[in-house]
């Protein structure tokens, strides 16, 4: 795909990945009336990330640092985003709000149309039917099991201390260059192909909702770490075929809020499985095999 | 001897030629900045306006202002509708600040932690930068200042672009103001003679769009995020629910109603950050009116309504002649009475019958 061409990160990714969708079903039993999820299992990687949120030193902008993560336990994660068809069991129990979503989009499309609010509702709801845990993941969870789909921040911006308009202009520039046509009708899951850990969709048309605030950081002149940071929770990132910050009330992606870019085609989800006691043992074990 | 360059500026000073003079201003280095004298201003709530010289003293300075973004449920009818309102310091409109060409504005912008929104401000005065908007995004808890060369005269609007969507949300929530930049030596009628003010007020038009349940009356919502997705509804259709001044209904009629007397004369600042408006003050008229808000350009004479476009303000100088309550309206009259656009001046002093009289009281028709 070629929007990935100009995304060429430095992505040292060693993962072994497990499907253990079925087998934990096998474990669990089916004590819960919903279908749990195909799901994957990360059981180690690093790679090298740039941290979310926007950077500052002196005032002006910085490009975002670039930090080398270890995954330091098993990460256990849908391999689909959620289905609309998920979603709609959720509306229907009435606790998710509808999703705005008013065209024809096909029956096993992912969900699209969420906020970040709607997906923290349906991943409530969702352990409370399965009996599991599950959340949105972390921004830096969602860039471990993206593997080389991962994007990030857009490269190639310039910050000139002397000449704000710089960034701006080879910001805009990078957008254009990636030619990125908007695509908005949501496709049947798995239509945007399979990463190399067997992860299917990451970075086609619906971007997806994280558990990482925006965080504007100002780093120290003296380059001895951070100064000081604020966070705004009321905007969180997402991530696909480039990162995108907004408000966690909006479920439109046309809303904006990417630093760079076309606005996001879609807003979706997946989520991570945390696992407690016995449940971690058990995969702990699967990870010894 | 009278060079050629002399003569072009002589002729500038006197007649209609005064548009003609273009805003020269040099280029002034960092080190002469800070040279510069400093004023720091309190911002006072429309309809008024912080206090101010019409013709500056002294050379350039720097005017230093700072507003607290405030978001806040505001009531804008008497029926009590709640708007999640997104309010520089605090008011529908932000507060009029005032400078004179070749200043400087130095804007510190305060998003408190208690908001919930990032904000910005795109000052259309300014040069550069999305008008300030990109070099002000703040979060909750984050502060800003920015500096821009007023070099342009006139009135102005501002207000707050935090990109995409979220752009007319925040603006129809109630994030505009305006901004006058005079001129050094004051305002000039269409002759080139230098004209004043006893009073101004400054009224800032808003279209608000609120949703209505299945009954049909107006929701509220517990946050603005809340309401998002239903305003956006409503605001795709174009027809706004309330058409105010000044944040609300009746926000200048009855006890709020603006007061002046006859003989004084007025300058009426009007801005409307969104959506075209058309004032007309029922009684009376513009004497003078830069309809687009910018002194550079000769003012139109004896105006009955004059047009300010969305994304503008414009500005109407009148000397009240008669005492009475005036109407001041945007006249799309359903706008006026049924949404809500109208304000009232109240206006003491000695009738003059030259200009008015009721020759004969209503009666029966006379029949031969
Ligand atoms: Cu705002």
């Amino acid at each position: 795909m070629s929007p990935f061409i100009l995304k060429v990160l430095p992505v040292a990714l060693a993962a072994a990945a497990v499907p253990v969708g079925l087998s934990l079903q096998a474990v669990f039993g089916d004590r819960q009336p919903h279908p749990v999820a195909m799901t994957v299992v990360l059981l180690s990687g690093s790679i090298i990330y740039p941290t979310p949120g926007e950077f500052l030193k002196e005032g002006r902008p910085q490009g975002n640092p670039r930090i080398e993560r270890q995954l330091s336990r098993p990460l256990e994660i849908m391999a689909y985003q959620v289905g609309a068809a998920d979603y709609a069991d959720c509306v229907s129990a009435g606790v998710c709000q509808p999703a705005q979503e008013t065209r024809a989009i096909p029956s096993n499309a992912p969900v699209t149309g969420v906020s970040y609010l709607d997906a923290n509702a349906y991943a409530r709801w969702y352990s409370q039917v399965t009996g599991g845990q599950w959340r949105l993941p972390s921004d830096e969870e969602w860039a471990f099991a993206a593997a080389e789909r991962f994007a990030g921040e857009f490269e190639g911006v310039e910050n000139d201390a002397n000449n704000p308009a710089r960034r701006w202009l080879t910001s805009y520039k990078a957008e254009v260059d990636l030619n990125r046509k908007p695509d908005p009708m949501p496709k049947s899951r798995g239509s945007f192909g399979f990463n190399s850990l067997g992860l299917a969709d990451f970075s086609g048309n619906v971007w997806e909702w994280t558990s990482t605030c925006y965080v504007r950081t100002t780093l120290a002149a003296d380059g001895s770490g951070v100064a000081s940071s604020v966070d705004n929770c009321g905007v969180h990132v997402l991530e696909g075929l480039h990162r995108a910050y907004m408000s966690n009330f909006v479920s439109d992606g046309k809303s904006g809020g990417c630093a760079v870019g076309t606005p996001p085609d879609n807003l979706g989800f997946r989520l991570v499985r945390d696992h407690s006691g016995w449940a971690s043992r058990i995969l702990g074990w699967l990870g010894i095999v | 001897m009278i060079t050629r360059r002399e003569a072009l500026f002589g002729a500038a000073i006197g007649a209609a030629a005064v548009a003609a003079l273009p805003a020269f201003s040099a280029t002034v280095t960092k080190a002469d900045i800070r040279g510069l004298a400093r004023e720091k201003i309190a911002l006072v709530a429309p309809p008024f306006v912080h206090p101010h010289d019409q013709v500056a003293k002294g050379g350039p300075k720097i005017v230093e202002f700072t507003i607290t973004i405030e978001e806040k449920p505001l009531v804008i009818d008497a029926d009590g509708t709640t708007l999640n309102a997104m309010t520089y310091n605090g008011s529908i409109p932000g507060p009029l600040m005032v400078v004179h060409q070749d200043d400087y504005l130095e804007l510190t912008l305060i998003n408190p932690d208690t908001n919930s929104l990032a904000h910005n401000i795109d000052f259309h005065a300014a040069t550069g930068g999305l008008g300030g908007g990109g070099l002000t995004l703040i979060n909750p808890g984050e502060q800003v200042t920015l500096r821009f060369k007023a070099t342009r005269t006139g009135t102005f609007v501002y207000h707050c672009a935090p990109g995409g969507a979220m752009i007319p949300w925040h603006v129809v929530s109630g994030m505009s103001g305006a901004i006058m930049v005079l001129p050094r030596d004051g305002l000039r009628n269409d002759r080139g003679e230098p004209v004043k003010y006893d009073k101004i007020f400054y009224i800032g038009e808003s279209d608000f769009y609120i949703p209505r349940d299945e009954k049909g009356n107006f929701k509220s919502y517990e946050s603005a995020g809340d309401g998002y997705d239903d305003i956006v509804k409503v605001m795709r259709g174009l027809i706004p629910t309330h058409v105010v001044f000044n944040g609300k209904v009746g926000s200048l009629t009855g006890d709020n109603a603006m007061k002046a007397k006859v003989g004084e004369t007025v300058l009426i600042v009007h801005s409307q950050a969104n959506r075209d408006t058309r004032p007309h003050l029922i009684g009376g008229h513009g004497d003078y009116v830069w309809e687009q808000g910018k002194f550079a350009n000769p003012p139109a004479k004896d105006l009955e309504t004059w047009f300010i476009r969305g994304g503008s303000a414009g500005s109407a100088l009148y000397t009240f002649l008669q005492p009475g309550i005036y109407a001041y309206v945007n006249h799309n009259l359903i706008e006026a009475v049924e949404l809500g656009a109208t304000a009232h001046f109240m206006v003491e002093g000695q009738w003059n019958d030259d200009l008015m009289t009721q020759v004969e009281a209503p009666k029966p028709i006379a029949t031969n």
